[in-house]
């Protein structure tokens, strides 16, 4: 028999509905496989008493018929999200101990679903990187060969290293140039990053405020669509969420794909593209061609510059949302005589190397004289990336690429240590999604000669998760991706 | 347009962040290189471009100016490194 902590979410929930196992035996399960892996470095806090408590909750509830839509499901939650009386620090010092008095909008929704916490997940510091090496708990291990100490992938490396090793039913990340996907991909996980606006960013600490959006980390499609169902919707208290009716994303799996148009983006595929993943991207547009879809080749042209627009905004709003972390309201504070050196020592020695570089960049680029050369001129090709895939969506229905340019390298790796561009590189296929407010889902589509994972990308219209997510279950069953035991 | 010594210090106080002598130089080679790196943008044409600053479409929207939550000085002075009276104490800013 499969062990409990091996099935998907869906067949966990089937398998508390049917009484053959309780909430309590599921989570006790958990908690012995985190308790066995604890070199993987994915959990930063494990709260098992609250897991506990909520999963009796949860039995009591499946006793009377009264179950909720994810009752009784253990979950993982990336430490980003503020989580009521659970601290909750972005993995960075500069937050210390602080335990939030109040209740992200997204974890709200999932625990009020009857989800149950097993604890806080590890990432790159106030989710700035794609390798969680910038975590001040340490790396990610990725669980795929274990022993070679390969990254995770990042931001959300400790949520996708958690579900691939069966830690966790599924975890919540956040998304802001690409730390669903691509970590999603290097532990051969389904990932999605809905629209802009899809999901309250209210509780979340921000990063870049324009382009963050919370998603689901999960074992196959399926499990993402039924976590995306819950953790969508309105919310008053994030102006930029958008009052826009949820659709049940389950529903459009296992439809039909003839007919639909599949933008093949020439940009994505440029000199030099490794192989392996250029030949798993064909083989992608092959299985959706089978299935009745009707591949279109279109154009990107200013995805070139995406990576540069990117680094000049999101470091821009970091920079602002930064400036809270002063010494004096949560977290750390260092002494100083004066209240800027109370400020500086605070922030010198509470924020990490990367962190740092991003809030210089974003002050340099905000700051008199060069706003315009810089952060003005970023926001226009913002628009002509956002204006590309407009223009391509008259054409196509859904753009399929790869995730990431390579797998998972290692930890350490010299030449990203050397040159923060060459880490930034990673990112290449993911960050114009965000800067178009788009929706993505990242799914794996096979392994590399050398056994480590591969992701493919599925981009949607706004708001058309659905599409997404019907082109994504076809290649899902197609791939026949073996996940980890 | 490179960057010297003296603008990576003037940074580094505008963000409340401290560089240590004999990282200046350091600090200032990586500045430029991502400067320059970010420089490429130059050469597209954005002439009649609108900057885009939100890809939501919506006007935000304005709710009514009543307090929702309030009363709650204790939650909010919860996490606070240092407290006293009901206030956050700062370091001394008058001399």
């Amino acid at each position: 028999m499969v062990k409990l902590t091996q099935m998907t979410v869906h067949e966990t929930l089937d398998g508390l509905k049917n009484k053959q196992f309780s909430a309590v035996e599921l989570t006790n399960e958990y908690i012995k496989e985190i308790d066995n892996k604890k070199e993987l470095n994915a959990y930063v806090l494990e709260t098992p008493e609250i897991a506990l408590n909520q999963a009796k909750k949860a039995d009591s509830r499946y006793a009377v018929d009264a179950a909720r839509a994810l009752e009784g499901i253990p979950m993982g939650i990336k430490d980003l999200f503020c989580t009521k009386g659970i601290r909750s620090t972005a993995c960075s010092h500069i937050l210390d101990g602080f335990v939030p008095e109040y209740e992200s909008t997204v974890t709200e929704k999932l625990f009020a679903a009857g989800a149950v916490c097993l604890g806080k997940l590890n990432m790159d510091e106030f989710a700035m990187g794609g390798s969680n090496e910038t975590s001040y708990y340490g790396p990610v291990v990725n669980p795929w060969q274990q022993d070679k100490h390969l990254v995770a992938g990042g931001s959300s490396g400790g949520s996708a290293a958690a579900v691939a090793a069966n830690i966790c039913a599924a975890a919540t990340g956040t998304d802001t140039g690409g730390s669903i996907r691509q970590p999603s991909a290097f532990c051969g996980v389904t990932g999605i990053k809905p629209t802009y606006g899809r999901c309250s960013r209210y509780g979340i600490m921000a990063f870049a405020s324009s382009l963050d959006q919370a998603g689901p980390i999960a074992k196959d499609v399926k499990d993402c669509a039924l976590l995306l169902n819950v953790m969508s919707g309105y919310d008053e208290k994030d102006s930029t969420s958008v009052n826009l009716a949820v659709p049940d994303f389950t529903k459009v799996l296992g439809q039909s794909v003839k007919g639909l148009r599949v933008g093949i983006p020439a940009e994505y595929r440029p000199e030099g593209l490794n192989e392996e993943i250029s030949a798993y991207w064909d083989k992608g547009i092959e299985m959706l061609k089978n299935a009745g879809a009707e591949i279109v080749n279109i154009s990107l042209p200013h995805t070139k510059y995406a990576l540069a627009t990117y680094y000049i905004i999101a470091p821009a709003e970091a920079s602002s949302n930064l400036a809270r972390y002063d010494g004096l309201r949560y977290g750390l504070r260092i002494p100083g005589e004066h209240l800027d050196d109370m400020y500086i020592n605070t922030r010198t020695e509470g924020f990490g190397r990367e962190v740092k570089r991003r809030i210089m960049i974003g002050t340099y680029v905000l700051s008199a004289g060069y706003y315009d050369a810089y952060y003005l001129k970023a926001q226009k090709v913002r628009r002509l990336i956002r204006d590309d895939f407009m223009k391509a969506f008259e054409k196509c229905d859904v753009i399929l690429t790869p995730t990431s340019p390579t797998a998972a390298f290692p930890i350490g790796d010299k030449s990203m240590q050397e040159n923060p561009i060459n880490m930034w590189l990673n990112d290449v296929f993911t960050v114009s999604v965000n800067l178009a407010g788009l929706p993505a889902l990242s799914l794996p589509i096979g392994l590399s000669s050398e056994g480590l994972p591969l992701g493919l990308q599925l981009i949607g219209k706004a708001f058309d998760e659905e599409t997404v997510f019907k082109a994504a279950s076809v290649i899902e069953t197609e791939a026949k991706f073996e996940r980890l035991k | 347009m490179a960057i010297d010594k003296q603008t990576v210090n003037r940074i580094a106080f505008l963000s409340r962040l401290k560089i240590d002598e004999d990282k200046t130089e350091d600090t200032q080679d990586e500045f430029n290189k991502i400067l320059n790196w970010v420089e490429q943008l130059a050469e597209v044409n954005t002439d009649n471009v609108e900057p885009l600053s939100s890809v939501n479409d919506n006007p935000l929207v304005c709710r009514e100016d009543k307090v929702v939550e309030g009363e709650q000085a204790d939650k909010i002075l919860a996490n606070a490194p240092v407290e006293e009276y009901g206030y956050f104490v700062v370091p001394k800013v008058v001399e």
